[in-house]
């Protein structure tokens, strides 16, 4: 069995509207030297194979089926076995 | 032959009642809701995705809808060439379905924005606005937090070529500029259609425009046109 992490980035060329809301927050707490905010998403999960390919395989597809919308949005996972 | 139309019924919909409303009580046609589990189109000739908060818009607004059973027959029906009119939420849907081209983004005010809005119909010669001689500006309400509408710029070019942008915000005297653009959508875009012409997707809410007592009755014009078009074919 694996646990994977997957995280979901808007691309840069994609508006971020929340990004921007939050670094206004930090600016208005006086962090000044916080730029470039994006926000995106985090999602963990387990896959219930033994074989570490297999994993990654499912994890590709279901990542680019439905964890994030390949017109705006990359992904990228870590796997870590679990025993 | 009376037309009749068919509205999907998701979890979280909220604007399916008040389109069966709008068609059946308003405009005396034929409506039937199907529930998102099933699998039959029960003979419709048009299918309404509804506005709401299907599945909560957990993960992305329309992601999970998208792979709802019933979504697997709407699609193949929309690959025929049946009549798809995707609102508000159902616009979401259709763009996660690849329906339709592009994406939604939050709002760039980051607020809920429900109020009228007018729409400059761009293109006179659709489905769905065939019936609509005379006016070219319309009157109807949006009500949506993620209705900024992105595509890549060659998309957009290939939208404007093919007269794909239907709908516009502008002002009440149709004038489209970026004081009346509500969500920060790119060329103001509010509604558009596949390339074949038989899908459109709009963020404004139509069918919160048929009751005069609501003090507005341009929704009516897309679904008569609709209606219209079922009937000649």
């Amino acid at each position: 069995m694996y646990k994977a992490t997957v995280i979901v980035k808007r691309r840069p060329s994609i508006v971020d509207p929340q990004g921007k809301a939050v670094e206004q927050g930090a600016k208005m707490l006086g962090f000044n030297n916080i730029e470039q905010t994006r926000i995106g998403k985090y999602i963990e999960f387990y896959v219930n194979v033994d074989d570490r390919q297999a994993a990654e395989k499912e994890i590709n597809e279901y990542s680019s089926k439905l964890l994030s919308n390949p017109i705006m949005e990359d992904f990228e996972f870590t796997l870590e076995e679990v025993k | 032959m009376k037309p009749k139309f068919g509205v999907v019924v998701f979890p979280g919909s909220n604007c399916d009642h008040d389109a069966y409303y709008a068609l059946k009580k308003k405009l005396g046609y034929e409506v039937t809701f199907l529930w998102h589990k099933d699998t039959d189109l029960e003979s419709c000739d048009a299918i309404i995705l509804p506005g709401g908060f299907s599945y909560g818009d957990y993960l992305r607004t329309g992601a999970i809808a998208r792979f709802s059973p019933i979504m697997e027959k709407v699609i193949s029906f929309a690959h025929n060439g049946g009549i798809v009119m995707g609102i508000c939420n159902g616009f979401q849907i259709l763009l996660e379905a690849g329906l339709l081209p592009g994406v939604m983004v939050k709002n760039n005010s980051l607020k809920f924005v429900c109020k009228d809005v007018y729409l400059k119909v761009e293109n006179r010669e659709t489905i769905f606005t065939g019936f609509q001689n005379e006016k070219q500006v319309l009157k109807i309400p949006v009500a949506h937090g993620e209705g900024n509408y992105f595509a890549d710029k060659e998309t957009l070019k290939e939208l404007q070529q093919n007269n794909q942008v239907v709908f516009r915000y502008s002002s009440a005297e149709g004038v489209v500029s970026e004081e009346n653009n509500p969500n920060g959508s790119q060329m103001n875009i509010a509604g558009i259609i596949n390339k074949r012409g038989n899908v459109l997707g709009m963020m404004p809410h139509p069918e919160r425009a048929c009751d005069p007592l609501l003090g507005k009755t341009d929704g009516t014009l897309l679904f008569q046109s609709v209606a219209e078009h079922m009937v000649n074919v």
